[in-house]
């Protein structure tokens, strides 16, 4: 057993690790449960197993098939983003969505069934995802596509990695002409401002998110800069698109764990005073290649140190249209007076693609992303609160960057929960599942749903 | 090296190396043990930019059978110009104490199976004047120690059989080139606990490419073993052998 953790460094729980090697090969049975894990980048507690064996999928690592003309590409589930993009995008195909790392793997992709700036466009991964092999713990294999098996290919996509292990997965690429981005970034003043902003984007750019000062409070609650972007088109006149290689990246890296000091509210609000006051009030367009459009975090290697030893709590959720505006202000309001700064916020609107997957968190809405320093006691009910606020407001949280939520909760925000526990492999099991699932659940999932549902009980207590 | 021969293509090591080469656009002739594992790396390196992949899943301890694979590879690429042997077996040395047989299997598979299969290679490499044999050995083949003197024993033959093979192929062109892997994270150490100084596949593949390109003798990969090589040679037999390693 070694002590381990996720993206967010807490929890930190103990477990054994198991690698992967050949996809063939049966399935490892170490004894008590295990979980895929692919590589490490949710942040709480949906990718580790306290007291079980983590199946380590980092070598399956093989690419199967790619074919230049459709831009199908098949490979082993332990393959990352980075592969395939290294792979496709010299030969014209990009990834169809991508979260804001390009260090996941496919399987993980799959199981958390990511989302990425065109959600409004292209709706999630799953839908990209023509086929995969799932391998259960009883040795069956099967090969599950929309038309084949659809039960355990809807059970899987956004399936937490509880149905069995992916083994491997073809996934249809996109075209592009070239990998540069035009991308332009709009200043809103406030909420109003930006779900303006973000529809009217929506109808004319593919690639739309943006980052929000969450210190801001009062009228000026929400401000923030929209990026929104679309592939640049074939012939760009005069600009350097011959310069189109892949960017390698890693520019710098934080080389140990940041005193927790070094965050505070003074230097937060310093950087956001900065960051929004930078663009000066008006729109600015400039070429970018994909990289850092898409993966600005990943010049940073191991930014998820300067939250310090303590880890932090990422806080992601999406609430309806209709609620949207007085939700996401008291969600920003509470977070901004809790006095614990969230570093980098992140608003984006979801359209109403819906997701082949049974779990998946997307919805139609306006979703908000928040990270806050672990500081105890305090950081859990502020976070606690922001949970009840997004469930009155009839949202959802997203169980790849929660630590805590309640199984009330979870119940309330993935209804197809029952018919999916069905399909769970009995010897796969994951510390966020026994989390959410302590006990068969003492109420009626039914009643407990929708804007009128009670209070969770306190998250401190569960635990 | 274009048209390369990889003798025990499933190992991590040689895996890695089939990557870089394939990235190259090498054409290459895969060999293995497991048909299935065979296919994924060969099918690896198709999708990765190898001009030509073919494979053949045999059992290298199998000696009758290594003249016509190497005929098969030559005949399948049109011509060979580089090998890279890297079967092998690591072995369990208490078991290899208790009975000749696990030992005979480590000194055959490590060190019989190459200098057959070098035999053959060096022959048509020395003939048409050209090529580059790279093979992985080990830093376990430069001292005999108590907890793994038999595969030691193995990679110290080995090492020899190149010195030798090297000074007598130098006048027709022919590169041979010793590699020697210190620890190296892969399926074969997955049960002994890492620590700074395991290197990864990827880091052992891109020192031996360099040196295979350099056409080099004999190069410690990563660098740094070069110098903990010097020092545990250096320590006379008197205290080495009091020595608990
Ligand atoms: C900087 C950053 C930005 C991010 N941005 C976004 C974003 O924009 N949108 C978004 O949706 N997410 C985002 N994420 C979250 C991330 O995309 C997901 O958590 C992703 O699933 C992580 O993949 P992983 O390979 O690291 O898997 P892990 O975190 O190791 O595991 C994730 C889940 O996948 C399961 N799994 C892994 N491999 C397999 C397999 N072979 N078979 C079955 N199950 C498997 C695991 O059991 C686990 O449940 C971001 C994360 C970071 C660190």
């Amino acid at each position: 057993m070694k002590a381990l953790e996720s993206w967010g460094r807490y929890p930190r729980v103990e477990q054994r690790t198991q690698p992967l090697v050949w996809r063939t090969d049966a399935l490892p049975q170490p004894g008590g449960t295990v979980l895929p894990h692919g590589l490490g980048r949710s942040y709480g507690d949906s990718c580790l197993n306290g007291g079980g064996t983590l199946l380590l999928t980092a070598g399956l690592d093989r690419l199967i098939s790619f074919d230049a003309a459709t831009g199908v590409v098949r490979c082993e589930a332990g393959v990352s983003l980075d592969t395939l993009l290294r792979l496709a995008a010299p030969r014209g195909w990009f990834l169809p969505v991508t979260p804001g790392t390009k260090f996941v793997t496919v399987g993980g992709a799959i199981a958390n069934d990511v989302h990425g700036k065109n959600h409004h466009r292209g709706g999630t991964f799953g839908r990209y995802v023509r086929r995969f092999e799932l391998v259960r713990s009883d040795g069956s294999r099967r090969v599950c596509a929309p038309d084949e098996n659809p039960d355990w290919y809807g059970a899987t996509i956004g399936g937490l990695g509880l149905t069995g292990l992916v083994t491997w997965a073809e996934v249809q690429l996109k075209p592009i002409s070239n990998p540069y981005v035009l991308q332009e970034t709009v200043p809103f003043g406030n909420l109003d401002g930006f779900l303006e902003v973000a529809r009217e984007s929506e109808k004319d750019y593919e690639f739309t998110m943006a980052w929000v000062d969450c210190l801001a409070r009062g009228r000026k609650v929400g401000r923030g800069l929209l990026y929104r972007g679309n592939f640049a088109p074939p012939q760009f006149d005069g600009l350097p698109l011959a310069k189109s290689h892949l960017s390698h990246g890693v520019g710098l890296a934080v080389p140990m764990d940041m005193p927790a000091f070094c965050l505070n509210r003074l230097s937060v609000s310093a950087f956001n005073w900065l960051y929004y006051h930078r663009q000066n009030g008006k729109p600015k367009q400039r070429l970018t290649h994909y990289d850092p459009f898409f993966y600005p975090l990943d010049a940073i290697y191991g930014w998820n140190r300067i939250y310090g030893r303590k880890g932090f709590l990422q806080f992601q959720c999406v609430v309806p249209y209709s609620t949207a505006r007085d939700a996401l202000a008291e969600i920003l309001e509470r977070s901004s007076r809790g006095g614990l700064p969230s570093f980098l916020s992140v608003l984006k609107t979801f359209g109403d693609i819906p997701s082949p997957g049974w779990l998946s968190f997307p919805r139609q809405g306006v979703t908000l992303a928040m990270d806050f320093a672990n500081r105890g006691e305090k950081t859990w009910r502020l976070v606690e609160e922001l949970d009840r606020v997004t469930r009155e407001a009839g949202g959802a949280v997203y169980p790849a960057k929660d630590a805590r939520m309640s199984p009330e909760s979870f119940a309330a925000y993935f209804p197809q929960r029952e018919r999916f526990s069905r399909y769970v492999d009995p010897a796969f099991s994951s510390s966020f599942w026994r989390r959410v699932n302590p006990v068969a659940l003492p109420f009626s999932l039914e009643s407990e749903r929708g804007p009128a549902a009670s209070r969770p009980q306190s998250l401190l207590a569960i635990r | 090296m274009k048209k390369v021969l990889v003798l025990g293509a499933t190992s991590a090591i040689a895996q890695a190396t089939v990557r870089l080469l394939a990235a190259r656009g090498a054409s290459l002739y895969l060999v293995g043990r497991n048909a299935a594992n065979l296919e994924a790396v060969a099918q690896d390196a198709t999708t990765r930019g190898a001009a030509k992949v073919e494979s053949r899943a045999v059992d290298l301890n199998d000696f009758a059978a290594h003249e016509s694979l190497v005929d098969a590879a030559y005949a399948a690429l049109g011509g060979l110009d580089g090998v890279v042997l890297a079967h092998g077996v690591l072995g369990d040395q208490t078991e290899a104490q208790k009975s000749w047989a696990a030992t005979e299997t480590v000194l055959r598979t490590n060190f019989l199976s190459a200098v057959s299969l070098l035999t053959v290679l060096a022959n048509r490499f020395e003939a048409q004047k050209a090529g580059t044999l790279v093979v992985i050995s080990s830093v376990a083949g430069d001292r005999g120690r108590q907890s793994n003197y038999v595969y030691g024993a193995s990679k110290g033959a080995l090492n020899v059989f190149l010195q030798g093979l090297r000074n007598r192929l130098a006048k027709s062109n022919v590169a041979v080139v010793t590699v020697k892997p210190g620890f190296v994270d892969t399926p074969m150490t997955a049960h002994i606990p890492k620590n700074k100084l395991f290197a990864s596949p990827e880091k052992v593949a891109r020192g031996l490419l360099s040196a295979a390109d350099a056409r080099k003798n004999e190069v410690y990969v990563p660098g740094i073993w070069a110098l903990i090589m010097l020092i545990i040679r250096t320590i006379p037999e008197t205290v080495f052998k009091r020595m608990k390693l």
